[in-house]
Parts: C-alpha cells; sequence; structure tokens
C-alpha cells in the first residue's frame, strides 16, 4: 500500500510528466486550448496508462524480452483504439474536439517510457498505481495549461464564464485587472491602473485570441520551460539534484535515448547498457566526493 | 484523371505543407523539430529522412487500408496495423538502405531509427483515411505535410544558427527561446491561411 501511494505522489508531483520530466509535448501543446480537452486529453491518456502498466505488468515473464517493444505497442494501440471507440459512442463532441490526438496515444513517449522503465520490472498493482500516478499527474497538467490558455484567450473557464458583474463576466474583469496593472501602456502605475478598472471601461476589451490558436501554445510552453530553467538553476545552485527537470525530448534527439524516447525503442540493448555506465559513473562520483 | 480531382490535390498540397503546417499548426513531430535544428545540415537531412519515410509509410499504409482492412470489415484495428507497420517499414527501409543505396544510407541512416516513433507519420497515415482520401491523393498529402515539415524545420535551424550568439536572457536560454522562435513561426505560417 505504501508503495502505491508513493508511485501516485511520484507521478503528480516529483516525476510530473509536464512540468518536471517534459514528456509528451506534441498532445500538450495541440489539445490545452481549453480547459475541457486538458482534461479529457489527461483522463483518457491516464485510462491507456493505467490499464497498459496493468497489463504490461502481467505479461512481463510471458513477453520474450527481443520483441518486447512491439509487443507494448500492440497493447498500448489496442488500448488506444478501446477508449477511442467509447469515447466515440459515449462523448461524441469531447472526441471530435480531440480529434486525431487520441489516436496518437499510442506514441506518446510518456506510456512507452513508464512500460520499460518501470511496468516491466514490478509487481501488478504498483504498476498499475504507477500508471495511474503518471496519468494524474498528466491530467492535472493538462488542465492547468488548458486553464490558463482558456483563461486569458477566451475569458473563461471550462467554459463558464460566471455571473455578470460590473455589466462583463467575471473573467473578463480578471483579465482585465492584470491587463491594466501590468501594462504600462493602457495605466501608467498601479493606482491609476486600479482606478480605471473600478470605474469600468471594458469597451474595448478583448481577450488575448491569441493564446488559444498554435502561436499561444508555443509561448505558454517557452514560458513554462524558462521557469524551469530558474528553478533548476537555483535548485543547482544549492546542490541539489535537478537532472530529472527536462529530461524529456525537450533537449537533443540525437542524445534523449535513455529518457524514453525514440532511440531507446530502437536499440534496448545498447542504450541499457550506456544507461548502466552512466549509473556506474555517477556512483563513482558519488563515492569518490564522499571519499574527498 | 480530369481538372479537377488535379486541382483538388494541388489544395491538398497546399494546405497540408503550408496552411495547417505540421508542426506549426498541428504540432505533430515536435520532438525532432525541437531537438535536431541545431544545425541547417543536420536539419536538412531529417527533413529528407522524413520526406522519405512519410511518403512511403502514406503508400503502403493507404495500400494496406484498401485491400486489407476494409475487404476484411476490420477498419477498427487500423492504428494498430499502422503503428506496426511504419515500425516494420523503418526497419525495412534502413536494411535496405544500407544494403543497395550507399550513399542515402550515409546521408539519412542517423535519422531513420528516430522517426519510427514520430508522431507525425502515424498522424498523417491516420488523417489520410479519416478524410476518406484515396491512395494517390494520400502519397500526395504525405509527400506534402513531410514537405512542410522540412520547410519548418529548415527555417528554424537558420533562425537558431543566427541566434547562437545573442545575448538571450539567462532563463530563456536554450529550449524556451527556441520555443519563442517557433511561436513566431507559427504567426508567420498563419499568413498561408489567405493562400485558400
Amino acid at each position: 500500500m505504501k508503495t502505491c501511494l508513493e508511485r501516485l505522489y511520484n507521478g503528480l508531483i516529483k516525476e510530473n510528466p509536464t512540468f518536471v520530466l517534459t514528456l509528451g509535448m506534441c498532445p500538450t501543446l495541440a489539445v490545452t486550448t481549453s480547459a475541457i480537452n486538458g482534461l479529457g486529453m489527461g483522463l483518457s491518456t491516464l485510462v491507456v496508462l493505467a490499464l497498459s502498466n496493468l497489463l504490461i505488468s502481467a505479461l512481463r515473464k510471458v513477453i520474450p524480452d527481443k520483441v518486447r517493444i512491439p509487443a507494448y505497442i500492440v497493447i498500448v494501440a489496442s488500448l488506444v483504439t478501446v477508449v477511442g471507440l467509447l469515447m466515440e459512442a459515449y462523448v461524441p463532441g469531447l472526441y471530435a474536439s480531440l480529434g486525431i490526438y487520441i489516436d496518437l496515444i499510442v506514441v506518446n513517449c510518456i506510456i512507452l517510457g513508464r512500460a520499460e522503465s518501470y511496468a516491466s520490472k514490478n509487481k501488478m498493482m504498483p504498476s498499475l498505481f504507477d500508471g495511474i500516478g503518471m496519468g494524474l499527474g498528466f491530467t492535472v497538467a493538462l488542465t492547468l495549461i488548458g486553464m490558463v490558455r482558456e483563461f486569458f484567450g477566451n475569458a473563461s473557464i471550462f467554459g463558464f464564464t460566471g455571473p455578470d458583474v460590473y455589466g462583463t463576466t467575471i473573467p473578463v474583469l480578471l483579465v482585465e485587472l492584470t491587463n491594466k496593472v501590468f501594462n504600462p501602456d493602457s495605466a501608467s502605475n498601479f493606482v491609476q491602473g486600479l482606478n480605471h478598472f473600478f470605474t469600468g471601461e471594458f469597451s474595448s476589451y478583448s481577450p488575448i485570441g491569441i493564446l488559444i490558436m498554435a502561436p499561444g501554445a508555443f509561448f505558454v510552453l517557452a514560458i513554462l520551460t524558462a521557469i524551469q530553467n530558474v528553478i533548476k538553476a537555483k535548485g543547482e545552485a544549492k546542490g541539489k539534484d535537478m537532472s530529472k527537470i527536462q529530461s524529456g525530448c525537450s533537449h537533443d534527439c540525437m542524445s534523449c535515448g535513455d529518457t524514453g524516447c525514440a532511440k531507446r525503442l530502437i536499440e534496448p540493448e545498447k542504450v541499457s547498457k550506456k544507461v548502466e555506465t552512466e549509473v556506474e559513473a555517477v556512483s563513482e562520483e558519488i563515492t569518490g566526493k564522499e571519499e574527498n | 484523371m480530369n481538372g479537377s480531382y488535379v486541382l483538388n490535390l494541388v489544395v491538398i498540397a497546399i494546405t497540408s505543407s503550408l496552411v495547417s503546417n505540421v508542426v506549426l499548426s498541428q504540432f505533430l513531430g515536435l520532438c525532432p523539430f525541437l531537438g535536431v535544428s541545431k544545425k541547417v545540415k543536420t536539419a536538412a537531412g531529417m527533413g529528407g529522412a522524413v520526406i522519405f519515410v512519410i511518403t512511403l509509410s502514406s503508400l503502403v499504409a493507404g495500400v494496406i487500408y484498401k485491400f486489407i482492412l476494409t475487404p476484411l470489415h476490420v477498419t477498427y484495428l487500423k492504428t494498430i496495423v499502422f503503428i506496426l507497420i511504419i515500425a516494420a517499414l523503418v526497419q525495412f527501409v534502413e536494411l535496405f538502405l544500407k544494403k543497395f543505396v550507399k550513399p542515402l544510407y550515409e546521408a539519412l541512416g542517423v535519422y531513420l531509427p528516430l522517426i519510427t516513433t514520430n508522431c507525425a507519420v502515424l498522424g498523417v497515415a491516420i488523417n489520410n483515411v479519416n478524410y476518406g482520401y484515396d491512395i494517390l491523393t494520400g502519397v500526395i498529402n504525405g509527400f506534402a505535410t513531410a514537405a512542410g515539415f522540412a520547410v519548418a524545420i529548415i527555417i528554424l535551424a537558420g533562425i537558431r544558427e543566427k541566434m547562437e550568439y545573442n545575448d538571450i536572457p539567462k532563463p530563456f536560454r536554450g529550449m524556451p527561446i527556441v520555443l519563442v522562435t517557433a511561436g513566431l513561426m507559427a504567426i508567420a505560417f498563419c499568413g498561408f491561411a489567405g493562400l485558400i
């Protein structure tokens, strides 16, 4: 039970696939145009991830080592097909707005990454909870990003704009407030901005529409990775191990083999050897430091 | 083959290469787009490999969908079948090029394994089916999509080479500034929407 809770915490906070590892960026950018899309995508990935972890863990002694990647892909693709058909039947609206990205859960690095690094080596219950934890982490991240983009880009949250205040909606008011306070063009100082805000001149206001368009996704992710960089730099200055942050695909595809991406899926033996030597090197370094 | 069919092909080619660019507006194939765009030369190699693989895989996926999956009424298996076809195809192409077309292998070989799990390849195959394209249209769509990818990655690599010596605020060094660049490129590509 303790391991299960630890796996949930690990997926949600410690190794959050989006905010910490920066994995699975294609769906993150593509579907977070609104909070509900992010939530839908996150939940469908959660279901696939949890079940694939469970199945792969159950079959880990049956699947021959040499063909394990194709076997995993078949398992994941079958689950994705099932989830896709269910969504098409029961939530057709959401299925239509997520479109091709449901099918593309198959190639999401998080899923094969977890299968390879956790489910293939651990018992069924911890693997299931590992999948749920990672899936929850992904869901929370996508929903949060979706909320931010929808809030600033469309002045609503989950499509909900709230009751009218000052003749306009609450999200519009909040966006307007942040605009007035942080944008020196529309108000020369904070007090003036507030004053302007409460006198209620909103006629010229329109949401920052670009945030829910394609370019906005890149800008939001740019800010997110910049925040990661700051946290990483601060942590490293304090001597903490920050290697997990941005260890996903976003650094360099040519050398991302050991973090859950393309190369590892092709030449597992070579790369796992590489990881082992790296681990050895690091542990040698640590013991060396301790001796010093 | 009449005029309106050809015109339709041209419109599809323009749409999938420029208007709804595969990386900049559909976000498929972001990993190689961000990861292999440091130098124009490697970016061009990656672009070439992607064009090669996507064109070939949309042909093979289209043929298998039409002549195997549809007659057997198992079209719902398309995701499973396509991903396996693509993985097998990439490995086969790599072996084939290594043995028979040495120069092409030397140019594209390194990039081929990276493409197997690229979502753009699977995405194009599934899109072709979802939009109900016939095999020729599917291949044209695949080629144009991949050409759009190549254009985008080469432009990004060019900008990144220039940006090497710029004084960028510290938190934005590395990935964030690349993403900002990609965002600005996406805005520019929005302009192509006026083409059709």
